[in-house]
C-alpha cells in the first residue's frame, strides 16, 4: 500500500492522529531547546558531518583497523554480506551455546534483517528488553519509531495487553505501574539467558571498543548477566577515534530526545573474564548505498530519529504509513536504495521543507536526497501513463496550466501530463480546499494595457 | 549555493538615500535594470501580487521591467521528479533574464528552484552562475540589496506570517527554528516598519503548511491535515491577516479556511507593504 | 572469496574523495562545575547528597543487602562481592567510587576496577556513587582527554538512574535497573 493510502487512515482517529503530533513535536521542542544552551551546537553538528565524510571516504582502512584491534583485545569479529548471512552468522554461535532463549536490546540492524522470525523459526524464543520494543512484540509488530518504538501506541492499549500478557490489573494505566509489572517480567529474563544480543552505536577503529547507548539499561542487564554478548554493527558505525565519541555522545542524545546524555553509555573493549563477546559487521546494501554519489551521505545516520520528530509528515502519518524498517525522512531516502519499486511513494512523501536537514546532527542532506530520489524513480519509471510518477506529477500547479492555458506558452513544461490527469487533479484539491477565484485578466495582461 | 550576501552589500552601498513622497528610500542607479519574474501561477491567479509587487519596487525607485516572454521556471516538473525534462524552460528562463542586473519574484520557492534545483545547462555554466548570483526573492531585495530601513505606512492590523519553508529553510529567509542561531526575519524587519501593525507569535513558528506543490494532490488527506494545523496557531493567536511570501502556500491555506469559513484574510506581503505605503 | 573479503573489495572498488578529519577543539565552558555537575545530575533524576544523608538514607529504609567498594564506607557493606554475578539480584545499595564527572550532562566515568563485576551497577536496586568533586571536567571532550589511552575491558558513563518514557511518553524512574542514583560529592 502506498504512503498516501496509510496516511489518510492514520488521520481518520482524528484525536489520536493529533496526539502523535503534539507528543512528536514536544519532543522536537525539547531538542530545539537544549540544543541552543550550547553555544557550539552548530559547530558540532559540522564536527560530525566532517568526521563522518572521513569514515565514508576511508572505510575498508577504518573497518580493517577496527577488526584488528577488537580481535586483539579477544573479540571475535564475523562479516556479513548480507541480512541472511547474518542470521546464519548469529544462529551458528546461539547453536555453539546451546542456547535456546535470548535477550535483545534496541537494534535497527537486526529489525532490517529480520533477524527474530528468523530466530523463532529456528526454535530461539527471543525476547526484546527495551521496554517499547516489548510491547511491541507482544503485538506482533515492528517498531514505529526507531527511538520511541511504541509512539503509536495510548496506555490504555498497553494497559490492556499487559492485562493479558503480564496479568496486570484491568484498566489500570498508570504508566509507572505497568513499567514496573515489564520490570518484574523482564529481571527474570536478563537472569535466564546465556546470549544477549545488542546493537552498536559506535564502533571506534583506533581502540577496537564499541558504545552502547541506553536510558533503561537493557542493553547491560542483558550482556553482563548472560555469558555470551554478540553485537550486530552496520559498516558504517565505526568511527576513527575514541575523542570522536566526545562529539557523537554530545549530539546523539540531544537530537533524540533532549536530554544532555542517555543515562548508560556503555564502552565494550574486551569480555569480562571467562565471557565471550562477538561483532558481526554487516554490509546488506550498504556498499552499494557508499557507491551512490548522491546518497552515500545517508550513511553518515547516528538514529536519533530527530527527523521523525521534527517531521509533519511523520507526525501526522505515524511510522508504519511509511512501510519500511527505518520510517520518516531518513527512512525514506534509505529504503529506496534496498528495494526502488517496493519504496517509490517514500521521496514523494514530503514537502520538501528541509526541517529534517537541519535538526540532523551529522547534517545529512536529507530533503535534497529526497528531491534526487524523486528524479531516479521517474527515470526508472519512464513517461509510462500508468506510472506512479504519472500520478505524482499530478499536482496543483499543473492545473492552473491545464486548466486556464490553450495556447503554446506552458506546453513544454506539461507535454507528459495529459488532461485526465490534471483535471483529476483539479478535483483532489478541491475535496476539502477552495479553488482562488479566477481573476478578469492575468497579470501580463494587466501589465500590456499599463506599463507598455 | 546560497547566494553570498556580503557580495552584495559592497555594491548596495553605492545606493543613493533618497526621499520620495512620504518614504525615505533607496534609489537604484538608473543603469541597474530589474527583470520582474512573477510566477505563472501568480499570473494567472494572482495577478494582484504581481501588481503590488511591480509597484512597491517602483515607488521605492527601482527601474523594473517584465519580460513578456517568460514562461514557468520549470519547479512543478523537477519537484515532481521531473528535473531531467526542463532543460528547455531552464535555459529559455535563463535567455529572458540574463541581461538584467537583478531578477526578482515574489516567492521563495520558484527562486529557490532557479538557485538549487534548475539543470546544468551545457556550455552555459558561466551564464547559469551570474543569474543565480543577481536573482532574488522579494523580501530578501528589499532588506540586502535597496536596504529598506524605514516604511512610512501604516497597516493597523495583527498580522500573523507563514514563513514559507523553500524560503525560510531554502534561503534562510529568517533564522530557523531548529538551528542555533540569533532570530531574524527578513519578513518582520519589513513589516515593522509600519505603523500599526502588530507582529504575531505563533506557537509553531515555522512550521509547514503543506501546501508542497504536488504534494497538495498527491497526499491530500496530510496536506489539508497541516493546513488545518497552521490555521488553528494563527486563529487561537488572534491573527486577522495572514501573510507570507509564497502565495502558493498562502492560495492552499486561504482554500481551506473558506471551506470552513473561517475568519481570515490572506494577502501576500507585497499586497501589504504595497498597500501601506501608497 | 570470504565475505570479510567481499565488503572489503566492494568498498575499495568505489571511487571516493579524500576528506581530512577535522581536530576537536576544546569548548571550554565558562560556567562553575560543581554547580553545573549538580544541575545536571538532578535534571537526569538523580540526587547530589552529603555522606551523612547517605547514612541517613540506609538507616531509614533500613536496607540490608548493601555492598562497598569504595574506601572510606566499609562500614556501611553487609555483604561480599559475588562471584557469580546473578546473585546480586536482590541487592539494594551499591556503593561504588567514580572516576571522574561531566559537568555539561552528569555522567560519571566508571571501568571494571570501580564495578567489581559489570552488572553491578545496573542490577543494584539503588545505586550510590562516591566521587571526588575535584575530579569533575567541563564537557565530554574534556572527558575523552581525560580517559586518553586508558584500557580498561569495560567503560560506562552512567548519568542517572534506569528510566523509559515508552508509555506516552510519560517518564518513569526504574526501568530495568537502578531506581535510583545518588551522588555522594567529597573534597578530598
Amino acid at each position: 500500500m502506498s504512503h498516501p493510502t496509510k496516511a489518510s487512515e492514520f488521520l481518520q482517529d482524528a484525536a489520536k492522529a493529533k496526539w502523535h503530533d503534539e507528543t512528536l513535536w514536544f519532543v522536537r521542542d525539547k531538542r530545539d531547546n537544549i540544543s541552543k544552551t550550547i553555544p557550539e551546537w552548530e559547530e558540532l553538528r559540522e564536527l560530525a558531518s566532517q568526521i563522518k565524510d572521513n569514515v565514508l571516504a576511508n572505510l575498508e582502512t577504518y573497518l580493517v583497523e577496527f577488526e584488528k584491534n577488537a580481535k586483539a583485545n579477544n573479540i571475535h569479529v564475523h562479516w556479513a554480506k548480507n541480512a541472511e548471512e547474518h542470521n546464519q552468522i548469529v544462529l551458528g554461535i546461539l547453536q555453539n551455546h546451546q542456547c535456546k532463549a535470548i535477550v535483545k536490546s534496541k537494534s535497527i540492524l537486526t529489525e532490517e534483517c529480520h533477524l527474530n522470525p528468523f530466530l523463532e523459526n529456528n526454535g530461539i524464543e527471543v525476547v526484546d528488553t527495551d521496554l517499547g520494543e516489548r510491547i511491541v512484540q507482544f503485538l506482533n509488530q515492528p517498531p514505529s519509531h526507531i527511538v520511541l518504538p511504541a509512539i503509536h501506541l495510548k496506555k490504555r492499549d498497553i494497559s490492556e495487553l499487559f492485562h493479558e500478557k503480564l496479568q496486570t490489573e484491568k484498566g489500570n494505566e498508570d504508566p509507572t505501574y505497568l513499567t514496573h509489572a515489564a520490570r518484574i517480567h523482564l529481571r527474570e529474563k536478563f537472569l535466564g539467558a546465556k546470549v544477549a544480543i545488542t546493537g552498536v552505536n559506535f564502533g571506534v577503529a583506533e581502540t577496537g571498543e564499541f558504545v552502547v547507548c541506553t536510558n533503561e539499561g537493557n542493553a547491560d542487564m542483558g550482556v553482563h548477566l548472560a555469558d555470551v554478548h554478540i553485537a550486530c554493527m552496520g559498516i558504517e558505525k565505526i568511527i576513527p577515534r575514541r575523542k570522536d565519541l566526545g562529539i557523537f555522545l554530545r549530539l546523539l542524545a540531544r537530537s533524540a530526545t533532549g536530554q544532555p546524555i542517555t543515562n548508560y553509555n556503555s564502552h565494550f573493549r574486551s569480555p569480562a573474564p571467562g565471557k565471550e563477546i562477538h561483532i558481526v559487521l554487516v554490509d546488506n546494501g550498504r556498499t552499494e548505498q557508499l557507491g551512490r554519489e548522491k546518497f552515500k551521505n545517508s550513511l553518515k545516520c547516528i538514529r536519533c530519529g530527530a527527523c521523525m520528530n521534527t517531521c509533519p509528515i511523520y507526525r501526522r502519518s505515524g511510522g508504519y504509513s511509511y512501510g519500511s524498517v527505518v520510517p520518516g525522512p531518513i527512512g525514506s531516502i534509505l529504503s529506496p536504495g534496498l528495494d526502488v519499486k517496493k519504496y517509490s511513494t517514500l521521496p514523494f512523501a514530503s514537502t520538501l521543507c528541509g526541517s529534517c536537514t537541519d535538526v540532523c546532527p551529522v547534517k545529512i542532506n536529507i530533503h535534497e536526497q529526497l528531491y534526487e530520489w524523486r528524479q531516479e524513480i521517474t527515470k526508472a519509471q519512464g513517461t509510462n501513463t500508468k506510472s506512479i510518477s504519472m500520478k505524482i506529477a499530478n499536482g496543483i500547479f499543473a492545473v492552473p496550466f491545464a486548466y486556464k492555458i490553450t495556447g503554446a506558452m506552458m506546453r513544454g513544461a506539461l507535454k507528459i501530463l495529459p488532461d485526465s490527469i490534471t483535471y483529476s487533479g483539479l478535483n483532489i484539491w478541491g475535496k476539502q480546499r477552495d479553488l482562488p477565484e479566477t481573476p478578469k485578466e492575468t497579470f501580463k495582461d494587466w501589465y500590456k494595457k499599463n506599463r507598455k | 549555493m546560497f547566494v553570498d550576501i556580503l557580495a552584495f552589500n559592497v555594491q548596495a552601498n553605492i545606493f543613493q538615500y533618497l526621499n520620495i513622497h512620504k518614504y525615505r528610500i533607496h534609489k537604484m542607479p538608473l543603469n541597474k535594470k530589474i527583470g520582474l519574474f512573477i510566477p505563472c501561477y501568480v499570473d494567472q491567479f494572482y495577478p494582484n501580487v504581481g501588481i503590488a509587487t511591480l509597484e512597491l519596487l517602483e515607488k521605492l525607485g527601482c527601474q523594473v521591467s517584465y519580460p513578456m516572454g517568460q514562461t514557468c521556471c520549470g519547479q512543478p516538473m523537477a519537484n515532481a521528479g521531473y528535473e531531467w525534462d526542463t532543460i528547455g524552460t531552464t535555459k529559455h528562463f535563463l535567455k529572458t533574464f540574463l541581461d538584467y542586473d537583478y531578477i526578482v519574484a515574489p516567492s521563495g520557492s520558484c527562486v529557490l528552484h532557479i538557485k538549487d534545483h534548475a539543470p546544468a545547462i551545457p556550455g552555459m555554466e558561466k551564464e547559469q552562475e551570474s543569474l543565480h548570483q543577481k536573482i532574488f526573492e522579494l523580501t530578501e531585495f528589499l532588506t540586502d540589496i535597496l536596504k529598506v530601513e524605514t516604511l512610512h505606512g501604516s497597516f493597523p492590523h495583527r498580522v500573523g506570517f507563514h514563513a514559507s519553508c523553500h524560503g525560510h529553510r531554502g534561503l534562510r529567509l529568517g533564522s530557523c527554528s531548529e538551528r542555533n542561531e540569533p532570530f531574524y526575519s527578513k519578513g518582520k524587519q519589513l513589516l515593522e516598519q509600519l505603523d500599526g501593525l502588530e507582529w504575531v507569535e505563533l506557537t509553531r513558528t515555522d512550521e509547514c503548511c503543506g501546501f508542497g506543490g504536488t504534494f497538495a494532490v498527491t497526499e491530500e488527506a496530510l496536506s489539508v491535515q497541516m493546513g488545518k494545523d497552521r490555521l488553528e496557531d494563527h486563529l487561537t493567536h488572534g491573527v486577522e491577516i495572514l501573510t507570507g511570501g509564497d502565495i502558493s502556500c498562502i492560495m492552499h491555506l486561504e482554500g481551506i479556511a473558506k471551506r470552513n469559513q473561517q475568519p481570515l484574510e490572506f494577502m501576500h506581503i507585497a499586497e501589504i507593504l504595497n498597500q501601506a505605503i501608497s | 572469496m570470504s565475505s570479510r573479503e567481499h565488503i572489503l573489495a566492494k568498498i575499495k572498488a568505489i571511487p571516493k574523495e579524500a576528506s581530512p578529519l577535522p581536530e576537536i577543539p576544546s569548548f571550554e565552558s565558562p560556567l562553575g562545575h560543581k554547580a553545573a555537575f549538580i544541575l545536571s545530575i538532578q535534571a537526569n533524576k538523580g540526587e547530589v547528597i552529603t555522606e551523612s544523608e547517605l547514612k541517613d538514607f540506609i538507616a531509614i529504609n533500613r536496607f540490608e543487602k548493601i555492598l562497598n567498594l569504595t574506601k572510606g564506607m566499609e562500614s556501611l557493606s553487609t555483604q561480599p562481592l559475588p562471584s557469580d554475578a546473578h546473585e546480586l539480584n536482590e541487592l539494594e545499595v551499591a556503593i561504588i567510587q567514580g572516576q571522574f564527572g561531566v559537568a555539561e550532562n552528569g555522567a560519571i566515568w566508571l571501568t571494571d576496577e570501580n564495578m567489581g563485576l559489570r552488572v553491578l551497577p545496573f542490577i543494584t536496586e539503588h545505586l550510590v556513587i562516591v566521587l571526588n568533586e575535584k575530579s569533575l571536567v567541563s564537557n565530554m571532550h574534556e572527558a575523552y582527554n581525560k580517559i586518553g589511552i586508558q584500557h580498561s575491558g569495560f567503560g560506562l558513563f552512567i548519568a542517572g538512574p534506569s528510566k523509559t518514557a515508552d508509555i506516552e511518553q510519560s517518564l518513569v524512574i526504574g526501568a530495568h535497573g537502578a531506581k535510583s542514583l545518588r551522588v555522594v560529592l567529597t573534597n578530598l
